[in-house]
């Protein structure tokens, strides 16, 4: 369970997160909507401290997350990101075994085998032996997938997952994520896909000036939005 | 002929101070890019008790010229020494001179460390951290070793620095290229003959070596594109696997069938 109590965050006085409180249960898939610079990244970042919060806490099942305990709680908390980050000097087996093997103590053959499920998993097994550069960007976000569900995460984090893939490469990579919903994962997405949030979300948060204006199901945030910000956010995108 | 001779013997001359010049060059470009990494990290740390230090290191050595630091370290420290009391000579003159050229060397190669991993994306650095990896490791096992490879040419120029610059070592006695055509120079007054012979020595070191360096820059921003042989391993490797092939059409249609 993750816990999120009057979260804050300001860069260079720029208040960003302007006081978030929320809980996010087990198996729970929560998209995040709103538009740019509504605070929703720096919200996800904040979950596993890529970005230190100014004020409030995070806590994680049960536990405040802080200096100490960060690099255990991220072992917890996979990510993603808009940009793929997958290690260039590394094959994609390379990719997914480093942190299992370095992290956390499995030896290299555990390691490789269970990578090579990953990538039959997200569809990729002939890629193994591949260097990122070599693959196209839905390809590597898959990767990236599967490199972050190595460490057996209890959470993942998604951040804009697509937004940086062309517009037929997004499908597969949504696929790849809606087995991981319907698998019972927690899922925190941070997305512009409405038609994914709206068919796989538990819950859909819209984020806007750094606040949670609203949240509800994808029925009642998509068919029937109370607030007058989240319509005209909603008119915009939709 | 007579002259011609003269010309070829300044040069033999000064290609007996090759070894020594190499020697001194490699040993200083190996001091310098491994405490150059050290001052690098310093530099870049979020502590203020190592970052100033570093800081002050770097600006002090690019701030004064090796001749004056390899005077100060190989007559001046000896003479400060006796002054205090302490009887202190150094048994070869090769020993500071190497100091210094691998002290100079370490604080140019910090800032080109520092700018290869500043070069490298953050992502990089989230990407690991994301998973686990505390920052040291994560430097070590994704940052430097892409740092690295941006900056291994700016290493190869640095040598080629350090090859001429380690001339000025010739005043403190190393019988390098440029001691070799002086001490010529001195018994003969050849001056002509001694001088163009040392810098003749020195381009046959020097061109060669920028020749190579470039021919490395080239091949490493070739090596972005696939090789034949890496294609081949993988297939190789995915046929004689254990697992079953999955559809490679799965990706143009953007469909994946198993999660």
């Amino acid at each position: 369970m993750i816990e999120v109590k009057g979260l804050k965050k300001s860069f260079n006085g720029l208040e960003v997160l302007k006081g978030i409180t929320e809980t996010i249960n087990d198996g729970e898939v929560v998209c995040v909507i709103g538009p740019s610079g509504s605070g929703k990244s720096t919200f996800l970042r904040c979950l596993n401290m890529l970005e230190e919060h100014t004020a409030g806490e995070v806590i994680i099942d049960g536990e405040v997350l802080s200096e100490l305990n960060v690099n255990q709680v991220r072992k917890e908390m996979g990510m993603v990101f808009q940009s793929f980050n997958l290690f260039p000097h590394m094959t994609v087996l390379k990719n997914i075994t480093v942190a299992p093997i370095k992290v956390g103590g499995l030896s290299e053959k555990e390691a490789e085998k269970k990578a090579l499920e990953l990538l039959e998993r997200v569809g990729l097994s002939e890629k193994a032996e591949a260097y990122p550069r070599e693959l196209s960007g839905g390809q590597q976000q898959r990767v990236a997938i599967a490199r972050a569900l190595a460490m057996n995460p209890r959470y993942m984090l998604f951040d804009e997952p697509t937004s940086a893939l062309d517009p037929e490469m997004v499908g597969e990579v949504l696929e790849v994520m809606k087995g991981l919903a319907h698998s019972g994962m927690t899922l925190i997405v941070v997305t512009h896909e409405m038609g994914f949030a709206s068919e796989v979300a538990d819950r859909v948060m819209f984020m806007d000036g750094g606040y949670i204006v609203e949240q509800g199901t994808p029925d009642e945030i998509f068919a029937n939005p109370k607030e007058e910000r989240t319509r005209s956010f909603l008119s915009k995108v939709l | 002929m007579e002259t011609l001779k003269l010309y070829l013997k300044g040069i033999e001359l000064a290609l007996q101070g090759v070894p020594m010049t190499v020697g001194v060059s490699l040993v200083a470009v190996l001091v310098g890019v491994m405490l150059g990494l050290v001052i690098a990290l310093m530099r870049m740390s979020k502590h203020r008790v190592l970052s100033v230090p570093a800081m002050i290191y770097i600006e002090v050595v690019r701030g004064t010229p090796m001749l004056v630091q390899a005077l100060v370290l190989a007559y001046g420290l000896p003479q400060l020494l006796r002054t205090v009391g302490i009887k202190f000579t150094w048994p070869y003159l090769l020993i500071p001179a190497v100091i210094v050229c691998g002290l100079n060397s370490a604080a140019y190669v910090a800032e080109i460390i520092r700018s290869g991993l500043q070069a490298v994306d953050k992502g990089q650095m989230e990407a690991a951290r994301s998973l686990g990896m505390p920052h040291g490791m994560a430097m070590r096992l994704i940052i430097i070793p892409q740092a690295f490879k941006i900056v291994l040419p700016a290493f190869g120029n640095e040598f080629v620095t350090l090859i001429k610059e380690t001339c000025v070592l010739s005043y403190v006695g190393v019988r390098e290229i440029l001691r070799r055509g002086a001490l010529w120079n001195a018994a003969t007054f050849n001056t002509f003959q001694a001088y163009i012979g040392v810098a003749i020595v020195y381009m046959m070191l020097t061109i060669p070596l920028s020749k190579l360096i470039g021919l490395l820059e080239k091949k490493m921003s070739t090596e972005n594109t696939t090789s034949k042989k890496r294609r081949k391993s993988a297939s190789e490797r995915s046929l004689s696997g254990s697992l079953p092939l999955s559809v490679p059409e799965a990706d143009a249609e953007g469909a994946v069938q198993t999660v």
